[in-house]
């Protein structure tokens, strides 16, 4: 999967558990609980469907590396073996067609 | 036969917007069976139906804005047969025309035929969006399929390529956040008013038990793994039990507790507000099956889907600051609630352990408790209770 993928997969769940965000919206440099709301009932959730999808066992040390959608999209990216080139996906608030 | 009328959702609710029928005349139904989705300030609820029986006549339509109180089915016992619905019963008022109900000027139907039965899952976002632009998905992309904004506004942009629809305003647009503001000023002003509350606060170490949690979770799946606030319920409602004046409704004279804990969960809603739906029958639930239940409530809360046996019932109710708050929480209790418990944000602090000051993982937990039926001994007992408990995580 190539990193802009990787973003719209982690896009994809993230709305999935917090269905009144928008994805078009969300910026790579969100906090999730800080800027986005998520609680921690929510980030679990958000990580269970990680799991699911990637099959990887995010451990809850790894929580912090799952901060932010670019911190995440680094961290899958280096989970599932591959290179990480620079992410250049939108900036919100006018992000691109990315879905 | 039986009326099934526009419930009550709180004192403060007048009115509610008929979404959906789940069911249809012919359909038979069973005490708790979902049968309608409203909205109300609260968001879409679904409705529970409280009798048994076959569905005769529908009274309302989706989109009707309804008081409460106001019919909406007619019912036949279960058993009798059916009404004769030709003749119109004399006690039957003509159905009333139904003012149409604002139709949307609608752009032709969506691609996707409604299901006829059953539900179509959608956040109150979504079920906004789609009235608004006339649009009726019936499946969408979230969980169990339900309709999504995203996936009413990619509707939208299919339908209208060269006028994308501009952005709506931020905030949860299902949502009338005036109207719920009002709501919780209403309940919150007749707390305060009728409820002669006092507090109590106690700083618990929550150390052995966040040892023993991340223990616990270190070989366990994502769905498999509890959060702190899993536990902090589970030993509240244990507590409970040995204090049961603190759990109950106050509704009539003379006050009595409530057999049964229905654990309200404060959550709070990103577009402002909150909600706490309760835990039904919590007192029967391991901290396992504690934690699955509040993932069901707060995805349900998120999503739109909460009944109202949830938004109505609860005895006790519990606010928590989660991960990124302050130190303490000091609530107002939800009429006809008698007690709030609060947990503060925890956080690492010098606490004397074993003889020495060393840096533990606290928690200050509160109680507000309503007076009238339990008084501050037995109020400090019960938060320790609650310590007493989180000590000894092996056996809560």
């Amino acid at each position: 999967m190539t990193p802009l993928d990787l973003r719209s997969a982690f896009l994809a769940d993230l709305t999935a558990v917090a269905p009144d965000l928008d994805a078009a919206t969300i910026g790579d440099d969100d906090h999730l609980q800080v800027d986005l709301g998520l609680d921690s009932m929510d980030f679990l959730n958000l990580v269970s469907a990680l799991h699911k999808r990637f099959g990887l066992p995010i451990p809850e040390a790894d929580y912090p590396r799952l901060a932010t959608p670019a911190k995440a999209v680094a961290y899958l990216s280096a989970m599932l073996g591959q290179p990480q080139p620079p992410l250049q996906a939108a900036r919100r608030p006018h992000a691109g067609p990315s879905r | 036969m039986s009326l099934f009328t526009m419930p009550s959702l709180g004192a403060d609710m007048e009115d509610g917007r008929l979404v959906e029928w789940l069911v249809k005349p012919g359909d038979r139904v069973a005490k708790g069976d979902v049968v309608a989705v409203v909205e109300t300030q609260k968001g879409a609820i679904e409705i529970e139906i409280f009798a048994a029986g076959e569905v005769a006549e529908l009274l309302a339509e989706p989109g009707q804005q309804l008081p409460v109180g106001a019919p909406l089915a007619r019912l036949t016992e279960a058993g009798a047969p059916a009404a004769p619905a030709p003749q119109a019963p004399a006690l039957q008022a003509p159905p009333p025309a139904p003012p149409v109900p604002t139709p949307p000027p609608a752009p032709a139907p969506a691609p996707v035929a409604p299901e006829p039965r059953g539900a179509v899952l959608a956040s109150p976002a979504a079920r906004a969006r789609m009235a608004e632009l006339g649009i009726a998905l019936a499946v969408g992309s979230g969980p169990g399929g339900a309709v999504l904004l995203a996936d009413v506004e990619r509707q939208a942009q299919a339908k209208a390529p060269t006028e994308p629809t501009p952005p709506g305003p931020k905030g949860k647009p299902g949502l009338d956040m005036a109207e719920m503001r009002r709501a919780i000023a209403a309940a919150m002003a007749r707390a305060k008013r009728d409820i002669p509350h006092y507090y109590l606060t106690h700083d618990i170490d929550l150390q052995t038990a966040q040892d023993w949690l991340t223990a616990r979770n270190a070989d366990r799946t994502p769905d498999q793994r509890l959060l702190m606030g899993a536990l902090l319920i589970r030993a509240t409602v244990r507590a409970l039990a040995r204090y049961p004046e603190l759990n109950g409704r106050y509704e009539a004279e003379p006050y009595a507790p409530a057999p049964a804990v229905h654990c309200g969960l404060a959550i709070a809603l990103r577009g402002g507000g909150l909600i706490a739906p309760a835990i039904l029958n919590a007192e029967t639930r391991d901290t396992d099956a504690l934690m699955d239940a509040m993932r069901d409530l707060v995805a349900r809360t998120r999503a739109g889907r909460l009944r109202n046996s949830e938004l109505t019932q609860g005895t006790i109710t519990v606010s928590s600051l989660g991960e990124t708050g302050v130190d303490a929480l000091l609530g107002v209790i939800y009429p006809p609630q008698v007690a709030l418990i609060g947990f503060g944000t925890p956080r690492v602090k010098p606490m004397i352990h074993d003889g020495r000051v060393q840096p533990r993982l606290a928690v200050t937990v509160s109680l507000a408790a309503d007076h009238r039926v339990s008084d501050g001994r037995r109020g400090a007992a019960f938060l320790a209770e609650i310590d007493r408990l989180l000590q000894e995580p092996d056996h809560l």
